[in-house]
C-alpha cells in the first residue's frame, strides 16, 4: 500500500543561525508512522521534540532533509497549501490549552469546522459528539474561564479531534495539569485512538504519558537516539 | 464564518468598544462641525445679505461701480417689469427692490424752528406688514420703541439717533435730500418707532422708509437703488449665484451705464474672498480631522492586533490561512466601522439638528461686535453633512485596521507552540 506510512521523515535537519555558529536541532531525523500508531517523543528539553513536531504539523519546515505527511511534501507547500493541510488532516494539543476567549465550549470546538465550511446542522451534530467524546457535552455554553485546567485541555482536545484528523499532535499536553486531569485526558485520547483510529504523536517528558505510550521515540540533541515499541503500562496504581 | 466573527465582536467589548467610540466620537464631531461651520458662514453671509446686498443684487453699471457712494441718481427705472423678469427667469429666488439714500433729518421745536439737523443713512423699503422685507429686516425684533410704519409718511429711526436727537415716536421731522435728477427734496414724516440693529455702523445713523413714500419724494416712479434677490431656501449658493449672474448679464448687455447689472453675494459684499477661505478651511479642518481619526484608528488597530496576538496565532495553527485571517480582520473593522460611524453621525445630526432648530444665543458674547452675525449661532445641516463623517469613520476604520492587519502576514507559523507556552 502507498500510504502504508502516514508520515514519513527522511533525513531530516533543522539548524538556528546562532550568532556566527549554528545550532543543529535535529540531526538527521528519519521516523515513519503508521496510521492509527499512539507515540510519544521523548527527551529533556531542547532536545528537539517541539521542532519535530512542528515540521510535521507543517508549521515549520526543515532545513534539509524531506517530510512527507499524507503523501504530501511539506517542505514544498505553499503557506495557502500547509494552512490547508493542517485545517484538514492534523489537529494540534498544545501545552497551555490556547481556546480563544470570548467563544463558549461549543463554538470553540466548532471553529475547525466552520474554516472546513461544513454546513450548520452536521457542525453541530458534530461538535457535539466531540464533547460526548471528553465527557464536556453539558458545558457547551461555558466560556473558557469557567473552566478548570483538565476541563480546557479537554476542550482542546475535542476541538482537535471534531474535524476527525488523520493526525493529532500533542505538545506537552499535560505539562500544566495535575495527575488526576492528565490521567483523564490520556484515558480520553487512547480511547479516540482505538475508536477513531486517529494517529497520535506526543512530544513529552513526563513519566505520566510515557506509560501510556504504545511506541516511545527517544530524542537527545536532536537525535533519535531509541525508537521502541511497547506495551503501555497505564495508569500508575 | 462572518456570523461567527460578529459573536466575537459584539463579546469582546475591550476590543469593539475602543474603535466604536473613537469612529462614533471623531464621526459625530465631524458632522457637527460640518453643519456648524456651515450654519455660523450662512449666518455671516446672510446677515451681511439681508442687510446689504441680498444674495444677488441688481444695479445699474454706474451705481455697481459707485458702490457705497451710490445715489437715487444711478437707480434702476422700469423696476416692476424687471422684478417680473427675474421672478421668471430665477423661480428659487425671491426679489425685493430697495432705494438707498443720503439725506438730513431737521427736527423742528415747539415753534416749528430748526432745532438740530444730522446726516442719516437712508434705506427705503417694502415695509408693509406681511411683505419679505418686514422678514429680512427683522422688523418685529430690531423694534426698541414705538410701532412699525402703517400709515404713508412715517418712518423709523435708530434708537441711537432719536436718543441723542430727544425723539419720541410720534414726533415730526423734516427729510431733507435730493431727487433722481438732482433737484433738493423736502418731505415731512412722523416718527413711527426706533429701531437697533444690534450693528454699530447701522444704528449710528440709520433711517428706514417705506419705499412708496420714497419713490414720490424722490420723483422716481418705478425706481430703486437695487434689487435684492434672496434664495427661498434661506442659504447662500455660492456656485448657483454665479451662474445666475452670469446668465442674467449675458442677457443685458447694453454697454449703457443705467443698464442693469446683477451681482453675486461675492462680488457686491467683496466678500468673495472670504467665501473661499471659509470654503478651504472648511475643507482642511475637516480632512485634518479625519487624518487625525484615521491613525487613531490605526492605532486602536495596532493595539487590537497585539491583543488579539495569541488568538490569531490559534486561528494560524488551526489551519485558517493568513488571508482569511486578514479578510475577517477587514470585515470586523468594517463592522465596528459601520456601527460608529452610523452612532456617530446619528449623533452629530443630533447635535446638528438641535443648533439648527434651536441655536445658541451668543448675544451676551457679541454685545460689542459690530461684525454682522446673528445673534444666534445655528447649525445648518446639508445633504454632505450625512455623508461627511460617515464614509471617512468607515474608510478610516478600514484603512487603520487593513495596515495594522497586515501583521498577519508576518506571523511565523513555526514561532506559535513557543508563544503559546509562554
Ligand atoms: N527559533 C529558534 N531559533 C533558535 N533556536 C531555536 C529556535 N527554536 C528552537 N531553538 C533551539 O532548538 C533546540 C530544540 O528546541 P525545541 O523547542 O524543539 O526543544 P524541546 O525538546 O521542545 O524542549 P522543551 O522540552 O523545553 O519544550 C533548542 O536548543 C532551542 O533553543
Ligand atoms: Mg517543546
Amino acid at each position: 500500500m502507498a500510504d502504508e506510512y502516514i508520515i514519513e521523515t527522511f533525513d531530516l535537519i533543522k539548524r538556528y543561525p546562532m550568532g556566527r555558529q549554528e545550532l543543529v536541532a535535529l540531526k538527521k531525523v528519519n521516523l515513519k508512522f503508521r496510521r492509527g500508531e499512539f507515540s510519544g517523543v521523548i527527551g529533556p528539553s531542547g532536545s528537539g521534540k517541539t521542532t519535530l513536531l512542528n515540521i510535521i504539523g507543517s508549521l515549520d519546515t526543515p532545513s534539509s532533509g524531506s517530510v512527507v505527511v499524507l503523501g504530501e511534501k511539506v517542505e514544498t507547500l505553499t503557506p495557502y497549501r500547509s494552512a490547508q493541510l493542517r485545517r484538514r488532516h492534523i489537529g494540534f494539543i498544545f501545552q497551555t490549552f490556547n481556546l480563544l476567549p470570548v467563544y463558549t465550549v461549543f463554538e470553540n470546538v466548532e471553529f475547525p469546522l466552520l474554516i472546513l465550511k461544513v454546513p450548520p446542522a452536521e457542525r453541530r451534530q458534530r461538535v457535539m459528539a466531540a464533547l460526548e467524546w471528553v465527557g464536556l457535552a453539558d458545558r457547551e455554553k461555558s466560556r473558557p474561564n469557567q473552566l478548570s485546567g483538565g476541563e480546557s485541555q479537554r476542550v482542546a482536545i475535542a476541538r482537535a479531534i471534531v474535524k476527525q484528523p488523520a493526525i493529532v499532535l500533542a505538545d506537552e499536553p499535560t505539562a500544566n495539569l495535575d495527575a488526576e486531569n492528565s490521567y483523564h485526558i490520556l484515558d480520553t485520547m487512547v480511547k479516540i485512538n482505538q475508536e477513531l483510529g486517529t494517529t497520535f504523536i506526543f512530544s513529552t517528558h513526563d513519566e505520566k504519558v510515557i506509560r501510556y505510550l504504545r511506541r516511545k521515540i527517544k530524542l537527545l540533541d536532536g537525535a533519535v537516539v531509541a525508537d521502541k515499541h511497547a506495551q503501555p503500562s497505564g495508569r500508575e496504581t | 464564518m462572518i456570523k461567527f466573527i460578529f459573536r466575537g465582536v459584539l463579546r469582546d467589548r475591550t476590543r469593539t468598544l475602543f474603535p466604536f467610540l473613537t469612529v462614533a466620537i471623531g464621526v459625530g464631531l465631524a458632522v457637527f462641525l460640518d453643519a456648524y461651520l456651515r450654519g455660523t458662514t450662512d449666518s455671516m453671509f446672510n446677515t451681511t445679505a439681508r442687510l446689504v446686498c441680498g444674495h444677488l443684487m441688481v444695479t445699474t453699471s454706474a451705481g455697481a461701480h459707485a458702490g457705497e457712494y451710490a445715489t437715487p441718481e444711478l437707480a434702476l427705472l422700469d423696476v416692476t417689469p424687471r422684478q417680473q423678469e427675474l421672478e421668471n427667469s430665477y423661480p428659487e429666488v425671491v426679489w425685493t427692490p430697495r432705494i438707498r439714500f443720503g439725506g438730513i433729518i431737521d427736527i423742528p421745536d415747539s415753534t416749528g424752528m430748526t432745532r438740530a439737523q444730522v446726516p442719516v443713512s437712508g434705506m427705503a423699503v417694502d415695509l408693509s406688514p406681511g411683505g419679505i422685507e418686514h422678514k429680512l429686516l427683522r422688523l418685529d425684533r430690531i423694534l426698541v420703541r414705538g410701532k412699525t410704519p402703517r400709515n404713508t409718511k412715517q418712518i423709523l429711526l435708530s434708537e441711537q439717533l432719536s436718543q441723542r436727537l430727544g425723539l419720541n415716536p410720534g414726533d415730526r421731522l423734516t427729510l431733507i435730500t435730493m431727487t433722481a435728477d438732482g433737484g433738493m427734496a423736502i418731505a415731512d414724516f412722523t416718527l413711527a418707532g426706533t429701531i437697533r440693529f444690534g450693528i454699530t455702523a447701522l444704528d449710528r445713523s440709520v433711517l428706514l422708509d417705506s419705499i412708496a413714500d420714497l419713490r414720490q419724494t424722490l420723483g422716481l416712479p418705478d425706481g430703486a437703488t437695487e434689487i435684492l434677490g434672496f434664495f427661498k431656501n434661506g442659504v447662500y449658493n455660492d456656485r448657483r449665484a454665479i451662474n445666475i449672474s452670469r446668465h442674467y448679464n449675458a442677457r443685458h448687455t447694453h454697454p449703457d451705464e443705467f443698464s442693469p447689472l446683477l451681482r453675486p453675494l461675492r462680488e457686491a459684499s467683496g466678500m468673495g474672498q472670504l467665501i473661499d477661505i471659509v470654503a478651504n478651511a472648511t475643507g482642511l479642518i475637516l480632512t485634518i480631522f479625519i487624518i487625525a481619526m484615521a491613525v487613531v484608528l490605526w492605532n486602536a488597530g495596532l493595539i487590537n492586533s497585539l491583543r488579539r496576538y495569541n488568538e490569531i496565532g490559534i486561528r494560524l495553527a488551526l489551519g485558517e490561512s493568513s488571508r482569511d485571517i486578514y479578510l475577517s480582520l477587514l470585515a470586523e473593522a468594517f463592522f465596528i466601522g459601520l456601527l460608529g460611524s452610523t452612532a456617530g453621525t446619528l449623533l452629530g445630526l443630533g447635535a446638528g439638528f438641535y443648533m439648527q432648530r434651536v441655536g445658541l444665543n451668543i448675544s451676551g458674547m457679541m454685545r460689542n461686535a459690530t461684525v454682522l452675525i446673528d445673534d444666534v449661532l445655528r447649525a445648518r445641516i446639508a445633504p454632505v453633512t450625512f455623508f461627511i463623517g460617515f464614509i471617512p469613520g468607515l474608510f478610516a476604520t478600514l484603512l487603520g485596521n487593513a495596515i495594522s492587519g497586515l501583521a498577519v502576514f508576518r506571523r511565523q507559523t513555526a514561532q506559535l507552540t513557543k508563544e503559546f507556552s509562554e
